[in-house]
């Protein structure tokens, strides 16, 4: 059997295994969803000078959050989980490479955020009247998520390295989640509120450039006016993610291990 | 070449020796136990063996490859039923099997193997909800779907009830027939009696004697001859007790008293470990 086989076996079995786990499915997907609804409404009457809801902006910035707590956290967690419950183990007793079982992660993985994706744009679209994007901007996003959903994905799973005991899994892995979220803008509107230097160091994270490429699918163009460099910086979006992805790529290389004991 | 060949092999944790020197040879079609209290250093030997675990010290083959590197390959030639594990909780016990087989070069039907564990009832239902003996079964029906030449099982009955037990030995007769070799680690005495061709006892890390479950511990040595002689009961320790029965046979003791009693493979396993102690 192929490598590829392999891993579509694994996705086939992760994306099952996912969906008959209630918990996951409702903490994973809905809170999100959720929290869009919360911000959404309390800041629902708020408008920028160029006529656009500030629940269009928080639905926009918060497909960076769906994506990360699907992407990032669902690998980490995953991982994590694998080690401890012995499925890593179990695998590694068989013919599958390492390749095949991170393959069917991604599977799952992009299966979930393409989900999320379609949950906040619908909230966003049918709940606060935010308006769909033309072809040009989906084919942005269409760069911009799998850029996005591959950074989280290799992050999480290098980050799931350090992670002792699944059961503390979620806890660590919100931790870089909740602070990047807020020093990233995403709960925070407009994003030039926040101190120069926070938004310095927000700049040095993927969570950032995730959140503002989002805008620009979403947003109308007048609305670069309120980015810190007031423009919406593509290529660096592109070259910033990028360079993360490899990044969580040479990590997750040098960290991954079938089992614990070296 | 012998299936498993191992020598001097040893294994720290945080600088604390728990395998401390173990030479083990198991030949191509032979059960082999190891046999010994909890602690002993069993899943530690058993995991480096199957990759799982590195070693610190000593040499290790395993089907002609070292473990520590042993590839894809090598892996469709092993089987592995571990101490421990949980995983797949929320898939069908038949849909886990699938799933296993599929890795396989040659794997067997998933419903044959399922039905030689004896879990055909359980097919559909949820890992999730199997008891703990139905999980070790479930265990062991993973480690023989890819038809392994070599199969190592870790206490593979804790948690059977005895009807279980018997039909797991009969499975495990049936895979030796066909020419498996077996490594099993067990701390039922009974259990390496009943299967093993020969067998180890594993203490603190150390083997303390090796042999067939006929000789092992040089049993040979301590049969234990009774009779009555005018009434008085005598009792004597020898080697072989064929000599003496011929002596007495010329005598007036009464043979119909006469008994020979060779130690049980228990008496002689609790005298190894508590020795010791
Ligand atoms: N991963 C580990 N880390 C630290 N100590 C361990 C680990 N695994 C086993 N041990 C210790 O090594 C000894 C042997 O354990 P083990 O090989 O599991 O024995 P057995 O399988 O015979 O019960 C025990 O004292 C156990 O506590
Ligand atoms: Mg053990």
């Amino acid at each position: 059997m192929s490598t590829a086989t392999m891993g579509f076996s694994r996705g086939h079995v992760e994306v099952l295994m996912f969906l008959r786990d209630r918990t996951a499915v409702i903490f994973t997907f809905a809170f999100p969803a959720m929290l869009l609804l919360l911000f959404g409404t309390i800041f629902g009457d708020q408008y920028t000078d160029a006529g656009v809801s500030a629940s269009n902006v928080f639905s926009a910035s918060m497909i960076a959050y769906g994506i990360l707590s699907t992407a990032f956290v669902t690998m980490g967690a995953g991982l994590a989980m694998d080690r401890e419950d012995g499925t890593l183990k179990r695998l590694h007793g068989t013919p599958i490479t390492a390749t095949s079982y991170v393959l069917g992660k991604l599977i799952l993985v992009f299966a979930l955020s393409v989900a999320e994706v379609i949950l906040l744009v619908g909230v966003g679209a049918l709940v606060f009247d935010m308006p769909l994007p033309d072809a040009s901007h989906w084919l942005t996003f269409t760069w911009l998520f799998l850029l996005s959903v591959i950074t989280c994905s290799l992050l999480g799973m290098a980050v799931s390295g350090i992670v002792k005991h699944a059961r503390t899994a979620g806890a660590i892995l919100n931790v870089p989640v909740v602070a990047l979220q807020f020093i990233s803008g995403v709960f925070i509107y407009p994003v030039t509120q926040l101190p120069s230097w926070l938004i310095n160091v927000a700049a040095i994270f993927p969570v950032k450039w995730m959140a503002q490429g989002f805008r620009y699918v979403f947003l109308p163009d007048v609305m670069k006016d309120q980015e810190p460099a007031g423009q919406w910086e593509l290529g660096r979006i592109a070259l910033v993610l990028g360079a993360w992805c490899v990044i969580g790529l040479v990590l997750c290389l040098l960290t991954f291990r079938w089992s614990r004991d070296k | 070449m012998n299936a498993i060949e191992v020598r001097g092999l040893r294994k720290s944790y945080r600088g604390q020796e728990v395998v401390r020197g173990i030479d083990l040879e198991v030949a191509r079609g032979e059960v082999f136990a190891l046999l010994g209290p909890n602690g002993a250093g069993k899943t530690t030997t058993t995991e480096i063996l199957e990759g799982h675990r590195r070693r610190d010290g000593g040499d290790a083959s395993v089907l002609g490859a070292d473990p520590a590197t042993g590839g894809r390959e090598w892996r469709a030639r092993i089987g592995i039923v571990l101490q421990d594990a949980d995983d797949a909780a929320d898939l069908s016990v038949a849909e886990m099997v699938r799933h296993i087989a599929g890795f396989y070069p040659g794997p067997r039907p998933a419903a044959e193997v399922i039905e030689l564990v004896g879990l055909t009832a359980k097919s559909k239902s949820r890992i999730r909800s199997l008891s703990g003996g139905q999980r070790r079964r479930l265990d062991v029906a993973l480690g023989i779907v890819g038809r392994p030449e070599l199969l190592f099982l870790d206490e593979p009955t804790t948690g059977f009830d005895p009807q279980a037990r018997r039909q797991f030995w009969d499975l495990i007769r049936e895979l030796a027939a066909e020419g498996t070799t077996i490594l099993l680690t067990t701390h039922y005495l009974e259990e390496a009696e009943a299967l093993a061709d020969r067998l180890a006892v594993l203490a603190d890390g150390r083997i303390l004697a090796e042999g067939t479950p006929t000789t092992l511990g040089g049993g040979a040595q301590t049969t234990k001859v009774t009779w009555r002689d005018n009434g008085v009961l005598k009792e004597e320790q020898v080697t072989d007790p064929t000599e003496l029965i011929r002596k007495l046979v010329a005598t007036e003791a009464d043979l119909r008293t006469l008994t020979v009693t060779r130690p049980t493979l228990e008496d002689i396993y609790l005298n190894l470990i508590k020795g010791d102690k």
